[in-house]
């Protein structure tokens, strides 16, 4: 009797949810994922956008870095399927193909604003004022002395320029499922190769290897966020770590920036252009769902008002560095006339 | 005791000497076994000591959190919306519903951090000087949507004075609590000097007070205000999940078990389902993870993110843990109970669920709060199938976006403001250790009655 009483409410229960799942044919609150870096604005702009939006739920907003953010968003059109994807880097020819081939056709390209990228170290530890050579010098697998590529032979900074500390080289570096990895390989690590001369004898091929490999005595790839960097440098103080300027700027009791090419990285630096190593942010908007899922429009326009990605607005409070005015009158344009890349 | 002390003097015969010596290697082993065994429970008890007094002492201020207590002035001049509609004056419920939407919108776009402004501006003793925007780092983001909510609920406000307690913003907090060292230069502080200065005659004055961190418990996850973070929406996530755990996990679980145990034929094919179940038991819980994203998302367009999905792959996960305890405790049934019902003509069906299956009830309802509660822990599934997205919503059903408990622990202990969310952390972590012992309290509880019915 009792058994029974059970076991007919668990086949209720089931057959309830069976009937749930049918009915969520259509979702209504959107879906975001995508790079870290972009995470803690989207994260803010959903909840402000749900708390001035009162017939719209708040939008979700999950990680996964820029390439786990645009492969989700690749994976094709339909309620299973991410509405918005947050890069910190431009999306690829490649990941465009897969999109395409997955039937995402319109995509359309939104740039909200800058974000620099620093070298930063245990507080506690001595200063440092980095170049990109220095930098490249010091993570390469293999090196320029004397014209020829040999083995990295540098073991502590001042082996690489007599001005740096004397300090073992540890470094700790994203991984290359995040945006951040490519615009450091590319503003940092190529910039440095390209200063230090790689010998004119290299074949294409060679050149791409000599620029990518890394050491793997000194050099740590982190996967996950910074906190994961923060605990490498807590653990082992001689850490150069790489983090986002925001990053930084919310654990200044901690860590300690190093300056690229003279250059401190400071909003002011970076809006000005001055700092080196910085890159725009991008999200991409499924053209496909605007109009299913309800409130993505209102969401990019949100997104971009003054009051969020402007100057001075909530966004600047929390580490964006605002991009000019017309640029993002240019976006909303772009995305108005619902340009597709 | 005995040959030693012989009254007739003579020396122990070499069998005795044998024995005794066998004797005092069986002593000192024992010995050595127990010596061990203490020594391992004290250092178990030991790093479980640790691993708590950690915990504690940093989630124990979490719980405590700074409050500011303002008079906050409905001023008409930045409050500038007509009335809220009136449902009277609409003839259909969309419109009216269209209008009050639209009004709530305009409301929310008004500048309510002016409001913010000014009510800290009248807290601050006379003369302060600070800019606004240092000001405004004082309070933390939420204060201006408490005021604008507390407006909307109730337009008559506007023009009056009431007092309404607001949350001290995170960095404002940390370093009330010396969180960040308070003897670190400006350059390393969060908040300008003025804003500290402020700060610490806030405090000083009563104006900022320490009381329970009600936020932590009662608020959903927010990224905005830091300060007003908690774990409702990852509680009522983790709920669902265990809801639907317990709902489909159990019934299937003991049937198959059941079915297995009393009703199978011995076959190669039972022993080969045996093995399997055994085998499904052992799978690390991530490759659940991927098969719940491949099936129930990628095949069955079953939403991302959902508790719905999340409960079916934690079911997955429980579901041989009950099988393989259900069966030892029907295997542990005395043969003579079954042979006494069969022999007074009850049916097989009847022996199984009349006389044997109340025998198993306490080894059952153990083994399901056992599995739920592991459940209840477990992080890697989850991160595969879209759960530690920031939802900053309630889920009302298991069909929305939500989080889970550990998964929320697993999100702040990534988040920036390291200074602030360590201890939150911490206290998240002491929030789903309290619902692991609770659940394990009424495992132990229910098992100890029934066992004394049976």
């Amino acid at each position: 009797m009792k058994i029974s009483l059970v076991a007919g409410a668990a086949v209720l229960t089931i057959t309830s949810l069976a009937a749930c799942g049918a009915m969520a044919q259509s979702r209504d609150t959107m879906q975001i994922a995508g790079s870290s870096t972009v995470l803690p604005f989207a994260s803010i702009v959903a909840e402000e956008f749900g708390a001035v939006f009162p017939e719209f739920k708040t939008p979700v907003v999950g990680s996964g870095g820029t390439g786990g953010g645009l492969k989700q968003f690749c994976e094709g059109v339909g309620d299973n399927t991410i509405d918005i994807a947050n890069a910190s880097r431009q999306i690829k020819g490649s990941e465009l193909e897969v999109c395409k081939a997955n039937g995402v056709t319109d995509i359309r390209e939104i740039q909200f604003g800058y974000d620099g990228i620093v070298f930063a170290t245990a507080a506690s530890g001595p200063d440092f004022a980095l170049t990109p050579l220095q930098v490249y010098k010091a993570i390469a697998a293999n090196v320029v002395v004397d014209g020829a590529l040999v083995p990295n032979p540098y073991k502590t900074w001042n082996e690489v320029d007599a001005s740096l500390p004397n300090q073992p080289i540890v470094l700790a570096v994203p991984a290359s499922n995040h945006g951040t990895r490519e615009v450091f390989q590319e503003k940092v690590v190529a910039a440095g190769a390209e200063e230090a001369g790689l010998p004119e004898t290299l074949t294409a091929e060679e050149k791409t290897a000599a620029l990518t490999a890394y050491r793997q005595d000194v050099v740590t790839e982190i996967s996950g966020d910074y906190t994961e960097t923060l605990a490498r440098l807590k653990s082992d103080p001689n850490t150069v770590g790489v983090f986002g300027l925001s990053f930084y700027e919310q654990n200044t009791d901690t860590l300690k920036v190093a300056t690229v090419d003279g250059i401190v990285p400071t909003k002011a630096t970076i809006a000005a252009g001055e700092y080196p190593v910085s890159r725009p942010l991008f999200f991409y908007v499924k053209g496909q769902h605007i109009g299913v899922v309800p409130g993505i429009s209102e969401f990019v326009a949100f997104f971009l008002s003054d009051a969020m990605a402007g100057e001075g607005g909530t966004l600047e409070a929390n580490g964006l560095i605002p991009q000019p005015a017309d640029k993002t009158a240019e976006v909303i344009a772009a995305y108005d006339a619902a340009t597709s890349l | 005791m005995t040959d030693a002390v012989s009254p007739s003097g003579t020396a122990p015969s070499a069998r005795t000497l044998a024995i005794r010596a066998s004797l005092r290697r069986r002593h000192l082993v024992e010995g050595l076994f127990r010596a061990l065994g203490l020594a391992a429970i004290i250092l178990a008890l030991g790093f479980v000591t640790l691993l708590f007094a950690d915990v504690l002492r940093k989630g124990v201020p979490a719980f405590m959190q700074s409050n500011l207590h303002l008079t906050v002035t409905f001023d008409p001049e930045v409050i500038d919306v007509g009335p809220a509609p009136a449902r009277n004056t609409f003839t259909s419920e969309a419109e009216y519903s269209a209008a009050s939407l639209k009004w709530q919108r305009d409301v929310a776009l008004l500048n309510w951090n002016k409001i913010v402004e000014t009510a800290l501006r009248e807290a601050a003793p006379a003369g302060t000087e600070i800019d606004t925007r240092q000001l405004l780092t004082v309070a933390e983001t939420n204060a201006r949507h408490q005021i604008r909510e507390a407006f909307v609920a109730d337009p008559s406000l506007l023009g009056r004075s009431v007092e309404i307690d607001v949350l001290a913003s995170a960095n404002a907090d940390n370093w009330i609590k010396g969180n960040i060292d308070r003897a670190l230069g400006d350059a390393q502080q969060q908040l300008s000097p003025a804003a500290r200065a402020l700060i610490d005659g806030f405090v000083a004055d009563g104006t900022i007070t320490t009381g329970f961190a009600w936020a932590v418990l009662t608020n959903t996850d927010s990224r905005a205000a830091p300060a007003a973070a908690g774990l409702l929406g990852a509680f009522f996530g983790s709920l669902w999940m265990m809801l639907i755990v317990i709902v489909l996990a159990v019934p299937i679980g003991v049937a198959s078990a059941i079915y297995l145990e009393e009703f199978a034929p011995k076959s190669r094919l039972t022993d080969f389902i045996e093995v399997n179940i055994n085998n499904l038991a052992a799978v690390p819980s991530i490759v659940f993870g991927l098969l719940g994203a491949a099936v129930f998302i990628n095949y069955l367009h079953l939403p991302i993110s959902a508790p719905i999905v999340g409960g079916l792959v934690l079911t997955l996960m429980t579901l041989p843990t009950i099988i393989i305890a259900t069966r030892g405790a029907l295997l542990g049934v005395s043969p003579a109970l079954r042979q006494a019902a069969l022999g007074m003509g009850a049916s097989k069906t009847q022996m199984v669920f009349h006389h044997v299956l109340p025998v198993t009830f306490p080894s059952i309802l153990t083994a399901t709060i056992l599995g739920v509660a592991h459940a209840l822990g477990e992080t890697a599934p989850l991160l595969l199938i879209g759960m530690k997205a920031f939802v900053a919503s309630v889920p009302v059903s298991p069909l929305d976006q939500a989080t889970a408990l550990p998964v929320q622990i697993y999100l702040w202990q990534g988040n920036e403001n390291r200074n602030f969310f360590e201890p939150r952390t911490a206290a998240a972590i002491m929030v789903l250790l309290a619902f692991m012992i609770v659940l394990n309290g009424i495992a132990i509880y229910l098992r100890s009655r029934l066992e004394k019915r049976a």
